[in-house]
C-alpha cells in the first residue's frame, strides 16, 4: 500500500479546494435539473416560466390577462423571446431581485395555490440566457403610475445577485405589467411538445385569458371567452402532517410563539389547543414550556407524536379549481369536439396539503385522436407523461367497462383533460414535469376519470341508440312494399293502400315496440332448439 | 287431439292476411300467431304414443327487426301457396323458393337468400292454418326407395307400379303419398324392413331378400322424408303390415328410428300421419356385437358429441323404455358405435343370410 499513500490527501488538504457554491453556480452546472436539457426544450421553458408568472401576478391582482408572446430567430439556433402581461407590474425596487437572484420571491415559503412556487423559475430563464449567448435581459415594469422602469441586467453567478447594465425610467406611456425579453440558444419546432402545444394548452385551461403568439410560422391569437376569473385560492399555513423534521425544527426555532402549544396552535393549519396538548404530552414535553428551551433531542419526539395522534385535515377551500364551466369552455373554443363530459372532485387531502382533480373529457368531431392534457395548477405539463400519476391513473382505469376501446389508455377519439390543484404540487421533479403518484392524488384522479367515462359511455351511447333507431325504421321501410304485395294477393286488397298503412304503422307505433331476438313468449334453450330442429325433424 | 285437417286451405290463408290488414287498419304492430315447433312446445302422448305439438304460441311482429324480414318472407309464402292453389299445380317447395326470390328494389337485397329460409315458413303456415303441405300443393324432392311384393297405383299418372319389377332403383316413393294420389294394390308381403342406408338396401335388393323373405324393403337414405314416413304410416294403417327398422349402431341411427316410430319435435304437428307407433327396432345394436361374434375392429370409438346426444335420447320421455336405456347405457359403457356397413366384415351376405333372418325368427326387437 506503499505507493498509494502519496496520493492520499488529508482532510485539511482537501478543504482547501472545498467551498461554499452559490445556488445560480449549482444551477449553471445542473441546468438539467430544471429542464434545460435540449435546446428546443429550453425556449418551451422560458415561454412556460415567464407566461405562468404572468398569469399567476394578473390572478392575484383580478386582472384578465392578456398575454404577448413573441419569438424570433434572431440568427442559426438564437432566439429573441419577449413576453408581456398586463398584470400589475413590479414595483422599482423589486426587479433587480425577482428576476437578478435564484429563489428570490415570496412564493416559497407559504402554502397557496400557485402557478409557481419555487422562486427560481424566471430567475433561470435569465441564467439560461446569459450561459448560452452572454446576453442580458430587458424587463419593462410600470405599475400604472405612468412610469416605466427598464432594466438591462444579468445575474452575478458568484453572488446570487442581479448585476444592473443599464436602468432608466421611461415616462409618457400609461400601462401596467411586466415585459421581459429573453436572447437566448434554442431549437423551435412544433410537435407534440412545442411552444405552441403549450399556448394551445394554456388557452384551453385559462379561457379568461387572451393569449397571442407571434411564433416563427405566424400569429395564433387564442382568444378570451369567458370574462371572470375562476376565485381567489387563500394562503394557509403548513399542516403538521405534511411537515417534515428539517422544516418542523426550522420553524421551531424561528417562531416568536411563547410556549410549545402555542406555537403549534398558530403555525399549524387546523391545530386546536386540545391537540397541541396531547402532542406534548404523546412527545413528553412540557406544552407551557418556551419553543426555545426544547432541546435538538426532543424535536423528533415531538414530530412523532403528530403522527400519532388524531389530527383534523386541513381546510380545502382554499383551492382554486377551474370549475366545469371554465373546463368544458375551454376545451370546446380549441378544440371543436362533438362534446364534452367534465368531473370536478371534492377536494381531499395528501400528507397535509389539500389537493383537488378535476377531469374533462372532450370527444369526436375536430379531434382524431386520443391525447392527454395534464396540467398541475393550470399549467400545461408537457414532458414526462409516462412519469405523471395523470397517465398512471388512466393505465388503470378499466375504459372497457365504459364500452370506450382501448390498449391500456383509450384509443377513442378524444382528449382527457385533467387538472390538479393544490397548495403543494408533488412534482417527481424540480422541472415540474411530472405529478408524483401518491395513492390519495392517484384514487382522485381515476375515480374522476372513471366518472367522466361513464358520462362519455352515455352520450355515446344515446348517439349509437339515434343511430339504431333510424337503421330500424329503414327497416321497417325496406319490408314494406313485398308485405303488401303479399298480403294484396292473399286478399285482393289495393296494395298501394296496405303500403301506406304499413307505413302509418311504423310512423306511429315504431318507437314502442322493442326488438327481441326471440319470437317465442317463453326462454328457451335457443341451442337445444337447433340441435332438434338439425336432428330430429330434418327431411328433405 | 288431432282436429280435423283442413283440406282447401285458401279460406284460411286469406283469413291469415285478412288479420294483419285489421291490425294495421287499428293501427295495431302486425303480429302473426305462430305455433311454436320446437322442444319447448312439444309433448309425448302416451295414447297414441306419438310426439304431439302443444298449445304454445309465438308472435313474429313486423315492428321487431329481428322479425321483419321473416314477416315479409311468411307473407309471401302464403301469397305463394294461395296462387299455386288457384293455378291448380303442384309444386317444389324449391321451385316456390325460386318463384319468390327477387331482389328488393332500392335495397339491393334478395327476398329469400337459401331455401334454408323458405322451408321452415311452409311448415309455420301448415301448422298455424292447420293444414298439409300435401294440400298446399307443394312436394319436395323424392327421396325414398321401396322394392317388394306390392303393386301401386298412381291415378293422377294412370299408372300402376308393380315394385317387385324395378330393377336395380326400385319403386321411388313420391314426396306426396296421400291416397287420392298413391294407392295400394295386391299386396303380398307378410312385413315391412326400413334399412337406413341405400347401400343396404341395394344388397338387400340385389339378393332378393325381399323375395326370399316375402317383404318390402325401403330406405329413406338417412333420415326419411315426408313421403316415405307417410307410406310406412300407411303400409302399416291399411294393410296392418309389422314395420322393422334397421338402422346403424349409434345415436343418430336409434333417432332415424324413434322419428319413424313416434314422429320428430319439428314436425309434430303431423306425427298422427307421418309416426308409426307400433314399428319395431330390427338392428343394429351394440349388443349384437357380443351376439353376432362382430369383430371388435370394425367399431367405431364414441366421440363427444355421440356421448352428448346419448344423455339427450336418455332424457327424452320416448326412449325411457328400460331395453333402450339399457341398449344406451351398454354403448356408452363399451364405449363403440357400428354402421350397418360392419356386418360384411363376416361375410358380404352375412347380413341377409345370417343376421336379418335370425333377428326375424327370434324376434330380437327393441321396442
Amino acid at each position: 500500500m506503499a505507493e498509494l499513500k502519496t496520493d492520499v490527501k488529508s482532510a485539511e488538504e482537501l478543504a482547501k479546494t472545498q467551498k461554499g457554491v452559490s445556488v445560480s453556480e449549482f444551477f449553471e452546472k445542473n441546468r438539467h435539473l430544471l429542464g434545460y436539457d435540449n435546446k428546443i426544450k429550453a425556449l418551451l421553458i422560458i415561454v412556460k416560466e415567464g407566461v405562468d408568472n404572468s398569469l399567476d401576478a394578473c390572478e392575484e391582482a383580478r386582472i384578465l390577462p392578456d398575454i404577448y408572446v413573441k419569438m424570433e430567430e434572431v440568427s442559426t439556433e438564437k432566439y429573441k423571446i419577449v413576453i408581456r402581461d398586463n398584470g400589475p407590474g413590479i414595483i422599482k425596487q423589486n426587479i433587480p431581485k425577482v428576476f437578478g437572484s435564484l429563489l428570490y420571491g415570496s412564493k416559497f415559503h407559504r402554502l397557496r395555490q400557485n402557478r409557481g412556487a419555487q422562486g427560481l423559475g424566471i430567475s433561470c430563464a435569465v441564467m439560461y440566457s446569459q450561459l448560452t449567448t452572454g446576453e442580458p435581459v430587458e424587463v419593462l415594469s410600470s405599475t400604472g403610475d405612468g412610469k416605466t422602469h427598464r432594466y438591462k441586467m444579468k445575474i452575478d453567478v458568484k453572488n446570487n445577485v442581479a448585476q444592473i447594465l443599464e436602468e432608466e425610467t421611461l415616462t409618457g406611456k400609461e400601462w401596467h405589467g411586466v415585459q421581459i425579453t429573453f436572447v437566448c440558444e434554442g431549437i423551435y419546432r412544433e410537435h407534440k411538445q412545442s411552444v405552441l402545444e403549450y399556448i394551445k394548452q394554456t388557452a384551453i385551461a385559462n379561457p379568461f385569458a387572451n393569449v397571442v403568439y407571434e411564433g416563427p410560422t405566424g400569429r395564433f391569437e387564442f382568444k378570451r371567452t369567458i370574462n371572470e376569473l375562476p376565485k381567489e385560492p387563500k394562503e394557509i399555513p403548513p399542516h403538521i402532517e405534511g411537515v417534515e423534521y428539517g422544516v418542523f425544527e426550522r420553524m421551531l426555532r424561528a417562531t416568536t410563539a411563547r410556549s410549545v402549544a402555542s406555537f403549534l396552535t398558530t403555525e399549524f393549519s387546523r391545530l386546536g389547543k386540545t391537540t397541541a396538548d396531547e402532542i406534548c404530552k404523546v412527545a413528553g414535553i412540557d406544552s407551557k414550556i418556551s419553543p426555545r428551551r426544547v432541546e435538538d433531542k426532543d424535536i423528533g419526539k415531538l414530530v412523532q407524536a403528530a403522527k400519532q395522534v388524531k389530527l383534523i385535515a386541513p381546510p380545502t377551500d382554499v383551492l382554486s379549481p377551474l370549475g366545469d364551466k371554465l373546463v368544458e369552455e375551454g376545451l370546446k373554443k380549441e378544440l371543436n369536439p362533438e362534446f364534452v363530459a367534465t368531473v370536478s372532485r371534492s377536494p381531499a387531502v395528501y400528507r397535509g396539503f389539500p389537493f383537488q382533480v378535476e377531469v374533462g373529457i372532450a370527444y369526436g368531431q375536430s379531434i382524431t385522436e386520443f391525447k392527454i392534457i395534464r396540467l398541475a395548477n393550470r399549467v400545461p405539463l408537457l414532458y414526462q407523461q409516462g412519469d405523471c400519476a395523470i397517465t398512471k391513473s388512466a393505465m388503470e382505469v378499466d375504459w372497457k367497462r365504459y364500452k370506450l376501446q382501448a390498449d391500456k389508455l383509450p384509443t377513442e377519439p378524444m382528449v382527457l383533460f385533467v387538472h390538479i390543484c393544490s397548495v403543494w404540487v408533488p412534482f417527481t421533479s424540480e422541472s415540474k414535469e411530472a405529478i408524483a403518484s401518491y395513492p390519495e392524488i392517484m384514487k382522485e384522479i381515476k375515480l374522476a376519470m372513471q366518472e367522466a367515462a361513464r358520462k362519455v359511455s352515455l352520450y355515446l351511447s344515446g348517439i349509437r341508440k339515434a343511430e339504431y333507431m333510424a337503421e330500424r325504421r329503414k327497416t321497417f321501410e325496406k319490408y314494406a312494399e313485398e308485405t303488401a304485395q303479399a298480403l294484396s294477393e292473399l286478399t285482393g286488397d289495393n296494395a298501394k293502400k296496405i303500403k301506406e298503412l304499413i307505413e302509418k304503422v311504423v310512423a306511429e307505433k315504431a318507437g314502442e315496440f322493442e326488438d327481441t331476438g326471440e319470437e317465442e313468449e317463453n326462454g328457451v334453450d335457443k341451442k337445444k332448439k337447433e340441435k332438434d330442429e338439425e336432428e330430429g325433424g330434418e327431411e328433405e | 287431439m288431432v282436429k280435423e285437417r283442413i283440406k282447401d286451405p285458401r279460406e284460411g290463408l286469406q283469413g291469415f292476411a285478412r288479420d294483419i290488414i285489421k291490425q294495421l287498419e287499428k293501427i295495431q304492430n302486425p303480429d302473426m300467431t305462430l305455433p311454436v315447433r320446437n322442444l319447448s312446445n312439444i309433448y309425448f302422448d302416451d295414447k297414441s304414443k306419438l310426439i304431439m305439438l302443444g298449445d304454445k304460441v309465438s308472435h313474429r311482429t313486423y315492428l321487431n327487426v329481428a322479425h321483419t324480414r321473416k314477416f315479409m318472407q311468411t307473407a309471401m309464402v302464403a301469397s305463394g301457396c294461395k296462387k299455386l292453389l288457384e293455378q291448380g299445380v303442384t309444386t317444389s317447395i324449391r321451385d316456390l323458393f325460386y318463384n319468390m326470390k327477387r331482389t328488393i328494389p332500392k335495397f339491393n337485397e334478395e327476398t329469400f337468400d337459401t331455401q334454408d329460409e323458405s322451408d321452415p315458413l311452409i311448415e309455420d303456415i301448415e301448422a298455424s292454418l292447420n293444414t298439409l303441405r300435401e294440400n298446399l300443393h307443394l312436394h319436395a324432392e323424392q327421396k325414398g326407395s321401396l322394392v317388394g311384393p306390392i303393386t301401386i297405383r298412381e291415378p293422377n299418372f294412370d299408372t300402376e307400379n308393380d315394385c317387385a319389377k324395378m330393377g336395380a332403383s326400385g319403386y321411388g316413393i313420391p314426396s306426396i303419398c296421400e291416397p287420392d294420389t298413391v294407392q295400394f294394390r295386391d299386396c303380398k308381403a307378410d312385413f315391412v324392413i326400413i334399412v337406413e342406408k341405400d347401400a343396404i338396401w341395394q344388397r338387400l335388393n340385389e339378393d332378393r331378400f325381399w323375395k326370399k323373405h316375402n317383404c318390402l324393403v325401403m330406405t329413406g337414405k338417412g333420415q326419411p322424408d315426408r313421403g316415405t314416413r307417410r307410406m310406412i304410416n300407411r303400409l302399416h294403417s291399411e294393410l296392418k303390415l309389422p314395420i322393422y327398422v334397421c338402422a346403424d349402431a349409434d345415436v343418430w341411427g336409434f333417432y332415424i328410428y324413434s322419428v319413424i316410430k313416434q314422429g320428430s319435435i319439428n314436425l309434430s304437428f303431423v306425427s298422427d300421419r307421418l309416426g308409426t307407433p307400433n314399428a319395431r327396432y330390427l338392428g343394429l345394436t351394440t349388443q349384437d356385437v357380443e351376439k353376432f361374434g362382430i369383430p371388435k375392429n370394425v367399431t367405431i370409438k364414441l366421440n363427444e358429441g355421440d356421448k352428448k346426444r346419448a344423455q339427450e335420447l336418455l332424457n327424452y320421455v320416448w326412449f325411457k323404455k328400460k331395453e333402450w336405456e339399457h341398449e344406451i347405457k351398454h354403448m356408452l359403457q363399451v364405449g363403440y358405435k357400428l354402421e350397418l356397413e360392419a356386418l360384411s366384415s363376416k361375410d358380404i351376405r352375412f347380413i341377409t343370410e345370417k343376421y336379418l333372418p335370425q333377428k326375424i325368427k327370434e324376434e330380437d326387437f327393441l321396442p
